[in-house]
């Protein structure tokens, strides 16, 4: 070539096909060295959707008349609500997530008055993504329910609650109220630019309130596109009855159902890294 | 013993019971500081504190411990090596004072370099409680850190960035293809350093081995780094591994860094075993430190402190190890600590100013999570105050989005932006790969390479044919 041709304004990256071996944001082009328009709405779009996960509240009543449904119980899901009032409060203080306030706490404890000891409490808490509840609660608990009824032990399930402005540790606080064995918390996590709608899965075997994280097992990324609802509850159940066996949860039980190690490359040898090979 | 501090105004008079809770009740509003309850409880009582600060001689702080010698090992390290005959220039200063004389002219980037040792933490942190922005941004430009390993950081005039080429489940692939897309950007002369998304030694192993491959085929004067615990990266090196840098967080306060699982021990071995390699050509800073306001408090280590002082302590941890890069990952710990863009602004301008004044090679990931209040344009403020400032180095991640991690940081247009808009330049030795490489038509303009450079069109041709995931 000898004729360099006249620069675009909007200059493309040769590169740009490697798109197809990672999600980063790599060869986007470039106006000058800024960002094209198009690149740059396209993010935008990505932070607008992860803002509006935070800030958009949980519809309870919708998602609770889909549980009923979905799931055939006979009670509504019990709805309750943490020490934090609003979102703005919530995100400043993660103490007062943790805790029920005092009106919901009161209206649980009446309804754990039977003292009926049961295997599992099932906590829905917003986190900071109710999309990412509202969209993946009904499809995983539809598969974990079906599990235990297939299953040849038998299951005492705590009725269902709902947890407003709720942070991880408040499943303890309600699963001891329940006299639950264990509990389990399903909550929107903080939402990634590519990822708004993640639930993430907490389990505590014996939960009571002021336990710490290392008492916990979490199952993380559950959404469409990320870890399916089907193996998410596969490996949920897994751990549960193994924390019913041992009667621990948290890193004395390991989650046996992954591998430890991350190859990224699938088997030795077979990829190597194309920036090196001769 | 902890005396208090007492004020009128007015009417209205206000007492301070201890050191401490001067310090917190003095500083700029953050969320952080009232989740610790430890914020002044209005406006006028702010500035009340900032006023009776201002009035503390400098030699209060090396009288009276925040938290106490006996319990903790980061104020021992800071009264023990505490360099008196550096401070004596100013040791007649109170802290109002002080503010004034570092605005001054006698306080020359010379000056300031002689009286460093001189500084402890906690009256860095007092006189930035009486700063404005402009003041921080002001001082810090007069304060010059510069450190080597294969190329030259902090030079004035510089801008240096991290190629950060994280991915979710560490693929060879994905990794390489990131890294090329920052070279060609002109991304990496800080560091190239992968955050691992699984944290063992054999994990670790991999990544150092496959960029120190990228960075000898293509002789990038540069260096990489895993970030990895410090232990890990230990046996790395026993296992015989090619570490460049030994990366660890650390915090202001000897039961922070327990919870992070060293102590001062560690780094200082970290530190040797790493020299020890003798891989670094133009210098021996080997270590790479990360910070950020709230850690204490976030690992319930805080004593009481206020986020800012106890970041300020984190320096003279990371200064006795000579390191070649320290960031502060200023909006990565959420708005529970830092709230919003005006927050994690004032925040990074403090711990930049903090840092460099008491000699160390600050940079700064300009950052944010999705759930505080805070977005693209707050970074493009902060990056060019920072820039302003002299800034060591800042991140570089393609397109501004870290898969692995799930943050917002500077991108590798970004620091483009930053180096054109400030007439800012890469470090001088990479600088000159850059051209030699044919990345950039003319590297003193910004003017990058319209055409794929030779050595990397070749290295596409070996790309895997089919991707191996959806």
């Amino acid at each position: 070539m000898v004729d360099q041709p006249a620069s675009p304004i909007v200059v493309e990256n040769p590169w740009e096909r490697l798109n197809a071996f990672t999600d980063a944001r790599i060869g986007l082009g470039r106006a000058g060295v800024s960002l094209p328009t198009s690149k740059l709405l396209a993010f935008q779009l990505a932070h607008a959707q992860a803002q509006d996960a935070v800030h958009t509240p949980l519809d309870v009543d919708a998602l609770a008349s889909e549980l009923t449904e979905a799931l055939e119980v006979s009670e509504a899901p019990i709805r309750l609500h943490s020490q934090a009032q609003d979102r703005a409060m919530y995100l400043q203080r993660p103490d007062y997530g943790r805790r029920l306030n005092e009106e919901t706490r009161e209206q649980l404890q009446q309804a754990a008055a039977s003292q009926q000891r049961y295997d599992l409490a099932v906590v829905i808490v917003d986190g900071l993504s109710a999309r990412a509840v509202q969209q993946n609660s009904v499809p995983f608990l539809s598969t974990l329910y079906q599990m235990f009824k297939s299953d040849a032990a038998d299951w005492q399930l705590a009725p269902l609650t709902i947890v407003e402005q709720g942070r991880v540790a408040i499943g303890d606080e309600i699963g001891a109220l329940l006299n639950a064995d264990a509990v389990l918390v399903m909550i929107g996590e903080r939402p990634g630019l590519s990822s708004p709608d993640s639930l993430g899965l907490y389990m505590t075997w014996a939960p009571a309130p002021g336990l710490r994280d290392d008492r916990r097992n979490c199952i993380s990324n559950v959404r469409p596109a990320g870890l399916a609802v089907e193996e998410a509850a596969r490996r949920f159940f897994l751990l549960l009855k193994e924390a019913r066996q041992l009667k621990v949860s948290g890193v004395k039980l390991k989650d046996r159902s992954e591998d430890d190690v991350l190859e990224g490359d699938a088997a030795p040898g077979s990829i190597r890294n194309f920036l090196v090979a001769d | 013993m902890a005396q208090a501090y007492h004020s009128t105004v007015g009417s209205r008079s206000y007492r301070f019971a201890s050191l401490a809770e001067l310090m917190a009740k003095a500083t700029p509003p953050r969320s952080g500081d009232r989740l610790a309850g430890v914020m002044a409880e209005s406006a006028e009582e702010r500035v009340v504190a900032q006023m009776v600060l201002a009035e503390l001689p400098l030699t209060t702080f090396l009288n009276e411990a925040l938290i106490a010698y006996e319990d903790d090992e980061i104020t021992r390290l800071i009264m023990d090596e505490h360099d008196a005959a550096a401070f004596a220039p100013i040791s007649h200063l109170t802290v109002g004072d002080f503010r004034n004389w570092l605005l001054s002219d006698h306080a020359t980037s010379d000056v300031l370099a002689e009286v460093k040792a001189g500084i402890t933490p906690e009256m860095a942190a007092a006189v930035s409680k009486l700063m404005r922005n402009q003041d921080l941004i002001l001082v810090a430009k007069k304060c010059q850190v510069t450190t080597a390993f294969r190329n030259t950081i902090g030079l004035p005039g510089r801008l240096s960035t991290r190629l950060q080429p994280n991915h979710p489940t560490d693929d060879v692939t994905g990794i390489a293809a990131s890294i090329l897309d920052g070279l060609l950007y002109g991304s990496g002369d800080a560091v190239i350093g992968i955050n691992p998304a699984t944290d063992n030694v054999a994990q670790s192993v991999k990544l150092m081995r496959l960029m120190d491959e990228v960075i000898q085929k293509y002789q990038i004067p540069t260096q990489s780094c895993v970030l990895t615990h410090v232990t890990n990266t230990l046996e790395a090196i026993e296992q015989g591994a090619p570490v460049d840098l030994v990366f660890q967080s650390i915090g202001g306060t000897e039961a922070t860094n327990r919870s992070f699982g060293f102590d001062l021990s560690t780094l200082a071995e970290a530190e040797a075993a790493a020299q020890s390699l003798n891989r670094g050509t133009v210098g021996r800073n080997v270590m790479y430190f990360e910070t950020g306001q709230g850690s204490s408090l976030s690992a319930d280590a805080h004593h009481g402190l206020d986020q800012q002082t106890c970041e300020a302590r984190a320096y003279a941890v990371a200064r006795k190890f000579n390191p070649l890069l320290v960031n502060t990952v200023v909006g990565f710990i959420g708005p529970e600590y830092l709230f919003d863009g005006k927050e994690i602004t004032r925040a990074g301008l403090e711990d930049h100013f903090c840092g460099k004044l008491l000699g160390v090679p600050m940079g700064c990931d300009v950052c944010y999570t999705n759930h505080a209040e805070a977005d693209q344009n707050d970074m493009d403020n902060l990056l060019t105050l920072l820039g302003v400032a002299g800034c060591n180095f800042i991140m570089g991640i393609p397109g501004s989005d870290d898969i692995m991690l799930n943050y917002q940081t500077t991108s590798f247009h970004d620091a483009l932006y930053a180096r054109r808009v400030l007439g800012l330049k890469a470090a001088p030795e990479f600088e000159r790969w850059l051209e030699e490489m044919q990345i950039f038509q003319d590297v003193s303009t910004h003017r990058l390479n319209d055409q794929l450079p030779a050595a990397f069109a070749n290295s596409l041709r070996h790309l895997p044919k089919e991707p191996r995931h959806g």
